[in-house]
This record gives structure tokens, sequence and C-alpha cells, in this order.
């Protein structure tokens, strides 16, 4: 055994030990925070997909169609299934962990966490609900 | 319940190991006997000179935190028949430098904590002969939850941010610098505000939420940070608004 | 003033973009990922949508959404390319690929909702 730099009776040589690449296979909670991360992916994904539809209906009814098209190819139907889980996956940490942020007080007493949750998923549902009505002929 | 159970424990002795290793003991499996329990078996009965650290053996002091099975824990507060047949991994608290055996290195956070000025800093003090501060009940239960830090640092240990770069200032810090900042005596948070909002402040926590995950208190460190994430991002944008009034 | 005053800047502007992308995307992923592409519902008319879009309203409303969703995703990948691959040390480069990424999408936004007739 080497007699490393520092070492003294008084001083013992300290033992560090590095993180490693795959940290995050370590525990089930790392491996959910990276997934959760890796939604805002699917997040922008789905941006530039609505753009080019929006893109498609601003060019005519032909390139609609054929937007419409290629939004039927099952790679694709794959990718925006895989899209949807992760996009629910975000918006479902997010209204869960939103609360953390914000303490809302109402006449002087602090609104538990779970009602500040529970109005986010209203929103959501009503925007959804809105959304899905504008765009299928309301 | 079986008579006895194993624990794994690191072992490391800087004057003749290069690496840390795994000795094996076997102790008594008794009903009420926590981690903590069994390691004094051993230094008692088999093997004095395991080192470690603890002290109140009930969870306030926070001395004996180490790694039981991968998970940061108070090994006063971990009973043995939890973790039945066993074995039981007891390594040292993760992310920190490890000087023997489970005894880490903790120098790192007793020099961040003094730098959050974790005491009630005042522009003006009351002279004594008005009396006390005084506070409500409802000003208290602002802070209170925060107060319950034992600077045990298993939220360290948890913390995969920390873990990646020991220059950010990590949970506790964060959460005893908003026990301040929440507290209606004190005066100080323009002053804590300049150090947190360091991009190793409060900015490098990603919030996993395995701080609060890991806390034996219940302090909710990552709920501490996120509300002091808004409140700091707020008052930048007050600064980039009104630049002479926001202070 | 410290140092790096736009760090707080940039959260916002993640936390608004989280907001909305989980409010807004969904539905909308849904609805022409998935329900449109399967047949599980007819597609809109085209001209139905062409006139929603006409709408001043529903213009704003598309590109602030996909402007803060997108800078809501360069928030969170940085800071998972930091975390994830412990790449820190290429800090400048990953900020350039990153908000200059983010910044030539809402410019490609803002073109395709200029380009409606």
């Amino acid at each position: 055994m080497s007699t490393p730099t520092g070492y003294t009776e008084y001083h013992p040589r300290w033992h560090r030990t590095r993180l490693g690449t795959l940290w995050w296979l370590r525990r089930r909670s790392y491996l959910v925070f990276i997934l959760r991360e890796l939604s805002s992916v699917f997040v922008a994904w789905y941006v530039v997909y609505l753009l080019m539809l929006i893109h498609a209906v601003g060019q005519g009814n032909e390139e609609y169609q054929r937007f419409l098209h290629r939004a039927a190819n099952p790679w694709m139907v794959l990718v925006n299934v895989v899209a949807l889980i992760f996009v629910m996956f975000h918006a479902i940490t997010w209204f869960n962990l939103a609360p953390k942020a914000m303490v809302v007080r109402l006449r002087g007493k602090r609104v538990p966490p779970a009602w500040i949750a529970a109005t986010n998923y209203l929103a959501w549902t009503v925007v959804s609900a809105f959304v899905a009505w504008r765009v299928l002929g309301g | 319940m079986a008579n006895n159970i194993t624990l794994q424990v690191t072992r490391y002795r800087p004057e003749q190991d290069d690496e840390p290793t795994v000795q094996e003991y076997e102790v008594p499996l008794r009903k009420d006997w926590a981690v903590l329990d069994g390691l004094n078996h051993i230094k008692d009965h088999q093997d004095g000179t395991l080192s470690y650290r603890w002290s109140c053996r009930m969870g306030i002091c926070g001395s004996c935190g180490m790694t039981v099975d991968g998970e940061p824990k108070l090994t006063c507060a971990t009973f043995l028949t939890d973790y039945d047949p066993g074995p039981v991994r007891v390594e040292p608290l993760a992310n920190f430098p490890l000087i023997r055996d489970l005894v880490v290195e903790i120098g790192d956070f007793m020099r961040k904590l003094p730098k959050v000025k974790p005491w009630i800093v005042r522009d003006d003090d009351m002279p004594i002969s008005e009396g006390e501060y005084l506070q409500t009940p409802k000003q208290m239960e602002e802070y209170k939850q925060y107060s319950m830090c034992i600077n045990c640092m298993l939220c360290y240990s948890a913390c995969p941010v920390y873990g990646l770069d020991p220059d950010f200032i990590g949970p506790a810090a964060i959460a005893l610098a908003q026990r301040y900042n929440l507290d209606s005596r004190d005066q100080g948070a323009s002053d804590r505000l300049d150090l947190l909002i360091h991009p190793d402040g409060i900015w490098g926590c990603t919030f996993v939420g395995e701080c609060t995950r890991a806390c034996p208190k219940d302090v909710d460190p990552a709920g501490a940070i996120q509300r002091y994430k808004l409140t700091a991002a707020l008052h930048s944008v007050k600064a980039l608004l009104f630049p002479r009034g926001a202070r | 003033m410290s140092k790096r005053p736009i760090e707080p800047f940039l959260w916002l502007l993640f936390s608004a973009g989280g907001v909305l992308a989980a409010l807004f995307i969904p539905v909308l992923v849904f609805l022409f990922g998935v329900a449109v592409p399967l047949e599980w519902i007819s597609p809109p008319r085209h001209e139905h949508l062409l006139a929603l879009l006409r709408n001043p309203l529903t213009l704003a409303v598309v590109l602030v959404v996909c402007v803060l969703a997108l800078f809501h995703w360069v928030h969170r990948f940085r800071y998972t390319l930091y975390d994830g691959l412990q790449i820190k040390h290429l800090n400048g480069l990953i900020n350039l690929f990153c908000y200059g990424g983010a910044i030539v999408g809402s410019a490609a936004a803002a073109y395709v909702l200029w380009q409606i007739p």
C-alpha cells in the first residue's frame, strides 16, 4: 500500500465515491424523476407537431388531408401515444407538486394543499373540454 | 422471528485500506432494537474497532445518520425487525467523503450553514427595557415546520443534485434560511437572498423531492425551496420593474 | 444585483410554460395525435379549423402556449443534461443549444401563425 499524499495520523485520507453516470437507475424515485423531466421532450415534440398541423391547415385543404394521412401512419400514432402518456404524466405530476410552491391563505387559514391540487385538476378539465369543443366544431 | 440478524457493515481503515470493504456481523434480533442498538452490540461485544457517530438515540441530535439498505436513515429510529430476516446493509451516509468506517466528513455542511445566517437578523435591535419580541401562535405556525430541522443531513444524502455537485448549497440550508425568513421577528430576508439566488443556491434544485422523503422530522425542505423560488423570482421581477423600491 | 440575475426569470418562464403545457397539451395530443388518426372521431373540417385559426384570440393563445411550452422544455432539458449526463462543464454550449433552440422554435411558431391566410 502506497502512502497517499495528505495522509497523516491526524488527517486520514478521506474516501470519496463519484456518483457515476447511471445514478438515476439506482432508485425507483430517481428513475421516476428523470422520466418526469424527460416528459418535457414530448411537450416540445407536440409543439412541433401542432405547428406542422397549423401550417398544413394554412396551406389549404389538400395539405391538411395529406397531414392527416401522415398522422394516421402507425409509427406516428405510436409516437403520439407515447407522447400522450408522457404529457399526461407531466400534467399529473405538475398539478400534484404545484401546491408545494404556493401557500394560499383564505381568511387567515392555510388552504390545504389537496384543495389547490383539486382546483388545478378542475381547471384542467374545463380547459380540455373547452378546447375539444372549439376544435370539434363548437 | 429468528434469533439473529446479519448486519453487513462498511469498514474503511485509511491507514491500511485503499477502498472500503464489507464486514458481516451477527447481532441478536430483539423486538425493540434499532440498527443503532445492533451497532452498539457489535462494538461492545464483537469488534471494538468499529467507528460510528451516535448520541441521543432518540431522533433529536441528528448524529446517527447512515445509509441502511440503500436509504438514508437515522439508525436510532430504524428497527431491525423491519428488515427481518435480513441481511441489513449498513453503509456510511452517501454523498459525503468517508473518514473511517461509518463516519463521514460533514465540514461542507458546517461551512454552508452560517452562510445563510440562521439567526434572527434585525436592522434595529429593541432595547432590553422594552421586553421580548412578541409573536402570535399564527405567526409561529408560519415557520414552525422548518424549525424542526435537526441537521442530520439525510436530505443531503438523498439529494442527487448535491451528490452530483457538492457546491449546491443543499436542502437543509435553504429550509433553515426559510425558517428565519418566515419568522416575524426577522428582518434579514434580503441578506439571505443575495446568497441564495446564486446558481449554486436555490436554482440548482430541480425539485426531485427526495429530501422531503428522507427527512425524519417532516421538515419538507423541497416545499421550502419551491416556495422560496417563487418568492425570489417575484422579488427579481419587482427589482427589475422598480429598481429603487424593491428592497 | 447578483452575478446571474437571469436565472429567476428563466424559472418563471419554465413555470408558466409548465402550467400552460399541463393545461392545454394533453387534450390536443389526444385529439390530433391519437383520436383523429385512429378514427375514433371524424377529423374537423378544414374550413372550420381555418376559421378557428383566423380568430386573433386563438392565434394569441396558440402562440403563447407554444412559446412558453418550448421554454419550459428548454429549462428542464438543460438541467436534465447537467444531472443526467453530468456535462455541466459544457455549460456554455448547452445554454446556446437549448435557449437558441427555444428562440428559433418561437420564431418558427410566430412565422407559421403569421402565414395563416
